[in-house]
């Protein structure tokens, strides 16, 4: 990884604006255009290493930012969520197929249904992250008086066990517990899969574990490692071996 | 505009296990055989390679070798009172989509379903009395022995390379495998999988415990191979992406590198890929089929394709849809207990629990697909006696771990929070030091768990989707309680620091994954009233119509189906080929 590559968030830290996203992101178009050219000089990155946002807009990026930070904090096993690329990743999954509703049955009529029928809403996930991220900024606003990116760490953990436990509708009647399900599976992928979507940065999520990544022939590990003793993983991602 | 085809012989509608196999055994007959697969080409090199294949994300997350639900699906529901709402994404189960079908994606484990389970009514009336089985439970003999079907078995284990130890050649009961096995011919083509630290741990405990563990066996190949039609598997790189994943060793034993290149070298053997068949043709007496009726799905062409005999070779479910779509055989209403398409539609229960034990390795990213160490002493031992206990069934435990992918497999201790640094810090500390005790448990038949065709939701084509109405019942869940208690007091035998609380299935939820071993709904028998097909898997109503797959089982075992759905493809062609061809007409 080139030093002069800047992610976004230390952009955003440098200019003093983190929790400002929302009405600073244009101003800061021209530096982060200059900090693409300075790593485009040293190596050529990965699409989804790329700065910016491709479907998030400004207040759904401080929330999704403020979302994968307070879920994985950086401590002593990884940097924080914007750092692994997490919002980085969600952001790229919402643009993509699967954002789209790629292999989701679309057609109604719909029914709320039985917790055993899963997912019946009739949005597509890019869809649902818009109404339930405007819903969900509502209820922290009416709760706690601001929306979710600002508000302190106890009232973020109280909302988001809220929401886990199917206790919060949002606006419109939408049931907070679906979008938790489906936000809660993103940020596991964005910090496990690999890198090439965007999340995971330099393995990361990989390292803190000990998962080797793509390594492939383990037809002399099987019996050297069935004794209880640990494998010396160093992950290796597809990047890596392309 | 319907265009309309020169007939062929033969026609076969997809391009799997079984239609490989049915392709592959018919070939030589040099009759003109047509095969339709409504998924595209596929072949290791340009689709399971490496990194590309060793992708969670886009194969075990987002389903990319599995059927698209987009396009087709199912409703679902528990009961017959609740309104059935689609299956908007894959998830408790995963059809394959494409040359090879699920064959491509599975995991690889391949049992042999023992003669009780073949005559499962007879035996559990000699045994239990006609009392013991509950009046809704339609459980039927297969029409079937072990016996007839043994030199099947060994045919499909030799094609797919399986890896195992035999309990019992001929009679004598051999050291190290399953002693509750019936009688086999020979042993396995390959010897077991290397066991690793948890299959031992599993395997003391449960030999301490009176049981009788053995290797399972699995159709990954532990050795370089070379199979009966001379096709060559490569040797289990233990990779850890086996099941939802391609083999980029050929290592698994799948139809695109076994079957379906054997059947291919005949060139009356004619494979047409993107073809989704949307009905089987009948003429005007409703008791023959006139071939089959599909769409382009590249063009959106529709296409009619007469063939003298037709073979639905598809997933188990899809060959129900298409025969409910076709007005094959009378739908079963579960009310009148009347009719037979749609009938017997059974899932797999059991129960897991995890321990955890600090401070070990269990490196659960090396792992082969189907291997692991299992216990039969509550499942094919027929002498165990289910009176105690109350349900007709069984379960076979194991220890197996096919899976350190991170996206799923992320064990933590119960009581960890879901996030958060101590989240992270138990992660960190239990992902290699876990392990998953499961039980896979039988699920007879209840007259209310069937499948049909739904009054409201379609498919791409405009023709209604199936609806599956299921939910584990009493039988399953005493049988799922026992489990769990068996897995309970094996794990605490083993010892660990931690262990969660054994859990067993107790309600269908379509959204985990839990098993792709849907079966049912067109079911073999000995009568025409209460049986979709024969014991060669003929319709009963249509002579000139075979159904392969998981669909033909009566029940559903506590073992993996594709043993016996393999077994039973072999069986059938050899009934079309040296039976049927020469004068076709109902074989029963």
């Amino acid at each position: 990884m080139s030093e002069t590559k800047i992610g976004r968030r230390e952009f955003l830290t440098s200019v003093g604006v983190v929790g400002a996203a929302s009405a600073s992101v244009n101003a800061l178009a021209p530096v982060a255009a200059e900090a693409q050219t300075a790593s485009q000089a040293a190596a050529t990155p990965p699409a989804a290493e790329a700065a910016g946002y491709e479907y998030l807009k400004p207040v759904e990026q401080a929330f999704v930012e403020a979302l994968v930070d307070h879920m994985i904090p950086k401590d002593e096993l990884t940097g924080s969520g914007t750092e692994l690329g997490i919002a980085t990743y969600i952001d790229r999954a919402l643009a993509g197929a699967w954002g789209k509703g790629a292999r989701l049955y679309k057609d109604g009529p719909w029914q709320r249904g039985t917790p055993n029928q899963g997912y019946q809403l009739p949005l597509t996930p890019a869809e649902l992250y818009r109404a339930a991220i405007e819903g969900s900024n509502a209820y922290c606003r009416k709760t706690f008086g601001k929306d979710f990116d600002r508000c302190n760490p106890e009232q973020k953990e109280a909302f988001l066990k809220d929401l886990a436990a199917g206790k919060i509708t949002l606006e419109g009647g939408l049931p907070g517990r679906a979008f938790f399900v489906v936000l809660y599976d993103n940020v596991m992928e964005g910090m496990f899969a690999d890198p090439i979507y965007g999340g995971n940065k330099d393995k990361a999520g990989w390292k803190m574990i000990g998962f080797p990544g793509v390594l492939a022939n383990n037809a002399e590990n099987v019996k050297k490692y069935s004794d209880g003793k640990k494998f010396p993983a160093n992950p290796i991602s597809i990047a890596d071996m392309s | 505009m319907v265009t309309k085809l020169p007939p062929v012989d033969i026609l076969i509608v997809g391009m799997g296990w079984t239609g490989g196999i049915l392709a592959k055994e018919l070939g030589p007959t040099g009759l003109k055989i047509a095969v339709l697969e409504r998924g595209g080409t596929r072949s290791t090199q340009n689709d399971f390679s490496v990194p590309l294949i060793r992708d969670e994300l886009r194969f075990s997350q987002r389903h990319d070798l599995m059927m698209d639900v987009s396009k087709d699906t199912y409703t679902i529901r528990n009961k017959p009172s609740e309104p059935a709402l689609p299956m908007r994404r894959l998830g408790s189960f995963l059809p394959g989509e494409g040359l090879g079908g699920a064959g491509a994606h599975w995991n690889g484990v391949t049992w042999r379903w023992p003669d009780h389970e073949f005559r499962i009514r007879t035996k559990y009336e000699g045994r239990y009395g006609k009392n013991f089985i509950p009046a809704d439970m339609p459980i039927q003999d297969w029409g079937i022995t072990g016996a007839e079907i043994e030199p099947y078995y060994d045919k499909f284990e030799y094609t797919a390379g399986v890896s195992g130890k035999a309990g019992n050649i001929k009679g004598q009961i051999q050291p190290g495998g399953n002693p509750f096995e019936d009688p086999r011919g020979r042993d396995y083509p390959n010897p077991p999988l290397v066991a690793n630290h948890a299959s031992k741990l599993f395997a003391k405990a449960a030999t301490e415990l009176g049981y009788h563990p053995y290797p399972r066996p699995a159709a990954n190949s532990s050795r370089p191979y070379t199979n009966p039609d001379g096709m060559l598997l490569g040797q289990c790189q233990y990779c850890g992406f086996c099941e939802r994943f391609g083999c980029e060793a050929n290592a698994k034993g799948s139809p695109h590198i076994t079957v379906i290149p054997v059947a291919l070298r005949y060139s009356n053997v004619d494979l047409r890929t993107y073809c989704w068949v949307t009905k089987v043709l009948m003429d005007s007496t409703g008791k023959k089929a006139t071939g089959v009726a599909y769409v382009n799905v590249l063009t959106g062409e529709e296409i009619e394709q007469p063939a003298d005999l037709v073979i639905l070779a598809a997933y188990g479910l899809s060959n129900v849809h298409l025969m409910l779509l076709s007005g094959i055989g009378k739908p079963y209403d579960p009310e009148t207990q009347t009719g037979v398409i749609g009938k017997n539609y059974a899932y797999q229960g059991g129960s897991n629990v995890a321990l955890f034990f600090e401070g070990v390795s269990f490196n659960p990213f090396i792992a082969s697909g189907g291997w692991g160490t299992s216990i039969d002493d509550f499942h094919t031992n027929w002498n165990f006696d289910r009176s105690k206990h109350g349900y007709i069934g069984g379960s076979y435990i194991s220890v197996g771990g096919s899976n350190g992918r991170p996206i799923t497999y992320r064990p933590v201790p119960p009581g960890t929070p879901p996030w958060g640094s101590a989240w992270k810090r138990a992660t960190a500390k239990w992902y290699q030091s876990a392990l998953a005790i499961g039980a896979s448990g039988m699920v007879m038949p209840n007259r209310y768990n069937t499948l049909d065709l739904d009054p409201t939701y379609k498919n791409r084509f405009g023709q209604p989707l199936m609806r599956m109405t299921f939910d584990f019942k009493d039988n399953e869940q005493k049988m799922n309680r026992h489990s769990a208690e068996v897995i309970g007091q094996i794990g605490r035998a083993m010892n660990p620091t931690i262990m969660g609380n054994p859990n067993p299935r107790l309600t269908w939820n379509v959204v985990p994954y839990q098993s792709t071993h849907n079966t049912g709904g067109a079911i073999m028998g000995t009568d025409p009233g209460t049986s979709a097909l024969n014991k060669y898997l003929q319709s009963w109503d249509v002579a000139n119509l075979f159904v392969m797959g998981a669909s033909a089982f009566p029940h559903n075992s506590g073992y993996n189906p594709t043993g016996p759905v393999g077994a039973l493809a072999y069986w059938a062609a050899d009934a079309i080929r040296e039976r049927y061809l020469r004068n076709p007409r109902q074989l029963v």
